[in-house]
């Protein structure tokens, strides 16, 4: 009973990370924990295979690898639902550069000098990161 | 001979050699200024464009239509002199005169933003699929943005300066239309709708939307 709590919960968890807009360095450090965590988890699984058996026992799961199953696919899921939000961050800085030579080439680089201090802003779509 | 030489037509292009230098040869007739944005076609279309007298600007790859309306609106905005500017389709399914009669409203400092529409009389034929589909659009986003429009889903709008600074597209395929008029709804400007006629002619049938992509359309306005 307890592990359809637990998956309903991942499952709609990863469902919304999908539509917040990521944010930069703490987006990278959470992969980065997740990445060393996977690691971790993966190393004692090898030392200690009976723990996934008692693991399962405890959320309510017949065996120890049922229970590594539905971890995989909401892994997956994370995975998908995180690649798709780097896919369109990388479409869109891909459009800015498609663009800026598409503009540039029509009717040529910006030729008059901005002023002094002002911030071009051709090119520009108003993000700092 | 000057012809709302302080409007732009602003039209996204994508593989459409065969109409292109017809419906940019009529809207020359028009307006002084039309910019063409070649979404990067495999065909000639965009020499089609130029011979028929549009300044080109050639996506060295395919973007999608919002990209490209994005990218025309940069250009426009970039030429002395161009106050207004109208989104138009390169598959001549839009009329000219409402393009101009939308400039006038604007001119008249009506709005600043004229969304076309083709509910507004009972003038354009679609198919009871197709009816179904855009009406269920203009549900959602009248729930969504707050902007009651009766046709959410239609390729020609008039805007002015302030109204094309203000907000930039950042949905590349066809949620743009949906993303404009949120922008829209969530800024000041001041918006009318024109009653427009389409025509819905065999070429453009079959250039056409699939109404599957209503599905695409709401998966990119969900996970942007």
């Amino acid at each position: 009973m307890l592990i359809k709590i637990l998956l309903l919960i991942a499952i709609l968890a990863i469902a919304g990370l999908g539509l917040r807009a990521p944010s930069g360095a703490r987006h990278l450090a959470f992969r980065r924990i997740a990445v060393v965590a996977f690691a971790g988890l993966a190393a004692l699984s090898v030392i200690f295979p009976e723990a996934w058996n008692a693991a399962a026992d405890w959320v309510g799961v017949g065996r120890g690898t049922d229970l590594l199953l539905y971890g995989l696919i909401v892994f997956t899921f994370a995975s998908m639902a995180t690649t798709y939000r780097r896919f369109r961050e990388l479409e869109q800085r891909f459009t800015e550069l498609a663009r800026r030579l598409a503009v540039d080439e029509a009717v040529g680089p910006r030729l008059t000098a901005p002023a002094p201090g002002a911030v071009d802003d051709a090119g520009d779509d108003g993000r700092t990161s | 001979m000057a012809a709302n030489p302080d409007a732009c037509l602003v039209i996204p292009l994508y593989n459409e050699a065969t109409v292109v230098g017809d419906i940019v040869r009529q809207a020359r007739e028009a307006f002084d200024n039309v910019v063409v944005v070649d979404d990067g076609s495999s065909d000639d279309s965009a020499a089609a464009a130029r011979r028929a007298g549009a300044l080109v600007v050639q996506h060295p790859v395919n973007l999608g239509q919002g990209a490209a309306l994005q990218t025309g609106i940069d250009v426009a905005l970039r030429l002395a002199g161009v106050e207004y500017l109208v989104t138009f389709d390169a598959d001549g399914q839009h009329r000219l005169d409402d393009a101009v009669e939308m400039v006038r409203r604007l001119r008249r400092d009506e709005a600043d933003v004229v969304f076309g529409s083709r509910f507004l009389d009972g003038r354009t034929q679609a198919t009871p699929l197709k009816r179904t589909v855009l009406r269920a659009a203009v549900v959602y986003s009248r729930l969504t943005t707050g902007v009651r429009l009766t046709d959410t889903h239609n390729g020609l709008r008039a805007l002015n300066r302030r109204a094309a600074t203000s907000f930039r597209i950042r949905q590349n395929r066809m949620a743009h239309a949906s993303e404009i008029i949120a922008k829209v709804g969530s800024s000041d400007l001041r918006w009318v709708e024109h009653p427009v006629h389409i025509l819905y002619t065999d070429y453009s049938r079959s250039k056409g939307q699939s109404v599957l992509n209503a599905v695409n359309i709401l998966t990119e306005l969900l996970y942007r």
